[in-house]
Formats: C-alpha cells, structure tokens, sequence
C-alpha cells in the first residue's frame, strides 16, 4: 500500500519536473485561482441559500427546506435549473453586447480577489497598488450592467441601466475618499501592510478613528452592490427586475452570480479595511499563545460573514429608497461626511493622536 | 432645537437601528409556517370545497331539479336539464357544474332547498384532460356517497348558527 502510494508520488513528481519552469509557474497560478475561485463559488450559492434563509427566519417563515436535508441542495437545485434553461436573445438586441454584458459584470467581482490577502502571506499576488486596483475592479462592474440594459433594447432595462450608472458614480466617489482615509492611516496601498498597520488588538482597528468613513464605506458598498435599501436598478414593483429583464438561463444566472460575488467582496474589503482582517479581535486581551489571540483566516472569515450578514439584514429591514433620496444621499451626504472627515484625519494625523501615530510613523 | 434633534437622529442611525432591531429579534421568533403536506390548519365545517350530490337514507337523490342553483349561481357554472319520471316526480336528467367556472361561492348551497347539493372539504384536485372538468350528476353523486358521513357532521355542526 505505501509503495503504491510512494510511486504515485515519485510519478507525479516526474510529470511536474517535465513541465518547463515558466510552465509550471502558469500552473502554479492557475492552481491558486481554482482554490480561491472554487470555495468562492460554493460562498456564493450558499449566500443565496442564506439569504433566502435568513430573510425568512425574519419574516416569521422557515425559508427553503425541502431540497435535500433542510434544503441545503435549494442553490444546487437552482443552479442546475439555470444551466438547462433556454438563454433566450431578443429579436431586436445586440446579441454581441447582449451575451458579454454577464461576461463583464461578473469578471470584476472575480479578478479582484487577486489581491485580496486571506491571512498574513496567503494572498495570490501581493501587489504594492493593491487598494487603488480593487477601486479600478468594482468600478468596471457597472459597465457589465449598463452594457445589459443597452443591449436588451428594452425600455425597463435601459431605464435600469441609467439608474444605475448615475448612483454608481455618486457612490464610487464617497468609497473613493474613504478609502483614501483608511490609505492616510495606514500609509500604504498594499492590502497586506493596511491590515498589519491595524495589528496590537481590537482597540488598533482602523474602524475607531474612521468610525464616520466606515460607515460611508459600507453603505456605499451597499449601494455599489445594488443591493436593497439602494436596489432601484432591480426595483421590482417599478420596472419589473431592471436590467435583466431580458435575461434567462445562464445569463442571467452570471448577473447573479456577479451580484454576490460583490457581496462577498464587499463584505470581505469592508472586513480588511477596517476591522483588521485575519487578525484577532482578542489580540492583548488573552495571554499569548492562547489560540483566540492568534490571528487566522478564521477571523477574517467571520467579520466577512458579519458583513454580509448585514447586507441580508439591511434587505430584510429597510425600504427602497426614492431615487432623489439616494442621489442627495450619496452627493450632499456622503461626500461632505467624507472630505470632512478627511480633514479631521490629517489634522489628528498632524497632532499625533491616533492609533497609527506611534505604532507605524505614517504621514 | 429640532434641526439638531433631527441631525443627531439621523447621523447616529437612531431610526435605521430601531428597524433593524425589529427584524432581528424576528429572526429568533418561533416560525408560523404550516409546512402543508405533512402539517394541516383546521377547516372550518363551512369550507367550500369540491362539490357533491347528497341522496336520502332511503338512496334516493335529494334533487328536486327546482333549478334553484341554476339561477343563483353567479358564474353560470350549472346547466341542469329535467324530466317527470316514471313514478310522476320531477328529476335531473342533467346535472353539470363546471369547475372552471365556479368560483366557489356556495350560493348553490344555500339556495337548495332539499341540500342536496354541497361543498365538501375536498380541495385537493385536478383534472389531466380538457372536459373533465365539467361535474357530471354520476360524478357528483359518487362524491357525495363517499363522503355522506362528513357532509351529514359538518351540516349537523353548523346548523346551530343558522
């Protein structure tokens, strides 16, 4: 038995030394990508199934519980559904953009994952503008929408579409400059050096000095999502379901797929940025060494799966918003809450209060 | 006074919280749903279910053919044909309701004088071919002898409220 499983060995190792050294780079990587992008999926389908869960639990009703045992195969279900429907293309669309729209929404929810850092050095690549190429990522999320709604050449889409492109704009620029707080406290772009700036415990996270950017932060991100209170791009009971109105099948199961994808990014950004990532929320409080002190990839998992928590909460809570109402939100709220703060930031950044001063010397 | 009432409210997410404190104590409240194959909600004795023809102890039909229904029925759902039959009592040759267009509304019931016709409890049915879902007098009259007992129990139990 151990021969059988030693040849295996020497076997495998002989057809990976047969590969060229750049090729086994390639395979290196495309490994890497399969084993975030994989687990990444699966969050994905089971969102769907907790968010059908959870708002149902609110609502005084048990959610999905007939497909396997307590309906823990509904998103399998689902899935498989989808991928037999028919994608039905409009007559009169643009059947090219029509069918890359989905293409592009959901390759940003994926790509930024890149340099999203899961625990200290299990990152894919650790690059040093990792922050500024996150930005660049979610924001080209929107043209996969406003792409889809054009191409329907239907009127709720293209409706849909317009909705979205103006409050992603007002969105993506109050994310923008609290992003920039969370860079002037941390002194640096990289993913893994802005969460090592917030390490020394609960008390160092950048969520305390930032508490205003924070929430602009993740509000924006709820909105960038298009999700509820802020989902006027789907809006239901005005223009039936936006921009996919058009959409069935696999197609439309990539919107989806995008849809929350962005929750989990989101969630994951929102948990990094300001709540310290992997690191323990116990860090200082227990002795060292004890296993809650340690920082692992649990923790990050958990403050993701708080945050996106939230976002179930938030749809399962609050209203729609009025369109004016989001658009005064994001322009005369946000934007002034932010570059007020900012100023506040650089002046305690000045003075030399705050948690960063000492501990990493940023300015 | 109020503008700064209003502004703190705002900022600290005062009302925003409230909501969803409501929903997440929700989340933790035991679940109303009646999960329906396995579990059922009591029926009331006036349910308006599926309809049958009732006969007397003796087995003969209750129905009289006074046309009654017929004329009540909102929806024009009975069509009733009738002749005099051997021993000189008037009888239904045809007695049809037409599932798709009854909506259930019981006036058949309460115009019958003789209640021989009923809603029963039944609602669980469906028809796979077109036209069976016309209820012909035998099919009506096959419902209600198999189900005599409980349509005899829930008259009897509403009856003291008539």
């Amino acid at each position: 038995m151990n021969e059988m499983i030693d040849n295996l060995l020497t076997t495998g190792l002989e057809i990976w030394n047969w590969f060229p050294a750049d090729w086994q780079t390639l395979l290196l990587i495309l490994g890497k990508i399969i084993l975030i992008l994989v687990p990444l999926m699966i969050c994905v389908a089971y969102i769907t199934y907790a968010e059908r869960k959870i708002i149902g639990y609110m609502q005084i009703r048990i959610g999905p519980n007939r497909v396997g045992p307590r309906g823990w195969l509904q998103p399998i279900a689902d899935a498989m559904k989808l991928l037999f429907k028919e994608v039905i293309i409009p007559t009169k669309s643009d059947k090219y953009l029509f069918l890359i729209a989905p293409v592009l929404a959901i390759m940003p929810a994926l790509a930024a994952w890149a340099v999203i850092p899961f625990d200290r050095g299990v990152v894919l690549t650790d690059v040093n503008a990792g922050l500024l190429y996150v930005l660049a990522l979610t924001s080209i999320g929107v043209y996969g929408v406003i792409i889809a709604g054009w191409a329907s050449n239907s009127k709720y889409a293209i409706l849909s579409s317009l909705r979205v492109g103006a409050q992603i704009v007002a969105y993506e620029i109050a994310m923008g400059f609290a992003l920039v707080g969370v860079v002037m406290a941390s002194g640096s772009l990289n993913m893994s050096d802005i969460v090592e700036g917030q390490a020394g415990g609960m008390s160092s996270w950048y969520i305390w000095p930032l508490l205003p950017l924070f929430f602009v932060y993740f509000i924006s991100g709820v909105a960038e999502t298009n999700r509820a209170p802020f989902d006027v791009a789907e809006g239901e009971s005005e223009i039936v379901a936006g921009f996919h109105v058009e959409y069935s099948g696999m197609a439309f199961a990539v919107f989806f797929l995008a849809e929350y994808a962005n929750i989990i990014l989101i969630s994951s950004l929102t948990a990094l940025l300001f709540l310290g990532g992997w690191l323990s929320p116990f860090e200082g409080l227990v002795e060292a060494g004890h296993w809650l002190g340690a920082s692992s990839f649990f923790w990050f998992f958990a403050k993701a799966c708080f945050f996106a928590f939230c976002f179930l909460w938030f749809r399962a809570t609050f209203p729609r918003y009025r369109y004016d109402q989001i658009m005064r939100l994001g322009w005369k709220v946000f934007i002034p809450v932010t570059i007020v703060w900012l100023f506040v930031e650089g002046l305690m950044i000045v003075a030399e209060v705050g948690p960063w001063a000492a501990s990493t010397g940023a300015v | 006074m109020s503008a700064i009432k209003h502004f703190i409210k705002s900022f600290s997410f005062w009302e925003l919280l409230q909501g969803l404190a409501v929903t997440g104590k929700y989340l933790f409240a035991p679940k109303i749903t009646v999960q329906y194959p396995e579990e059922r909600t009591p029926m009331s004795p006036r349910f308006r279910g599926l309809h049958a023809q009732r006969r007397y102890a003796n087995g003969e039909e209750r129905c009289i053919a006074c046309k009654m229904c017929e004329a009540v029925c909102p929806a024009l759902a009975i069509t009733i044909d009738s002749e005099e039959r051997e021993d000189g009592t008037r009888r239904t040759t045809r007695y049809d309701i037409d599932l798709f267009k009854c909506i259930y509304c019981g006036f058949c019931e309460e115009a019958c004088p003789v209640d021989a016709i009923v809603e029963t409890h039944i609602f669980e049915y469906h028809f796979e071919e077109h036209g069976t879902q016309i209820m012909t007098k035998e099919k009506l009259l096959e419902i209600g002898d198999k189900y005599e007992a409980e349509i005899a129990a829930n008259k009897q139990a509403d009856a003291a409220y008539r």
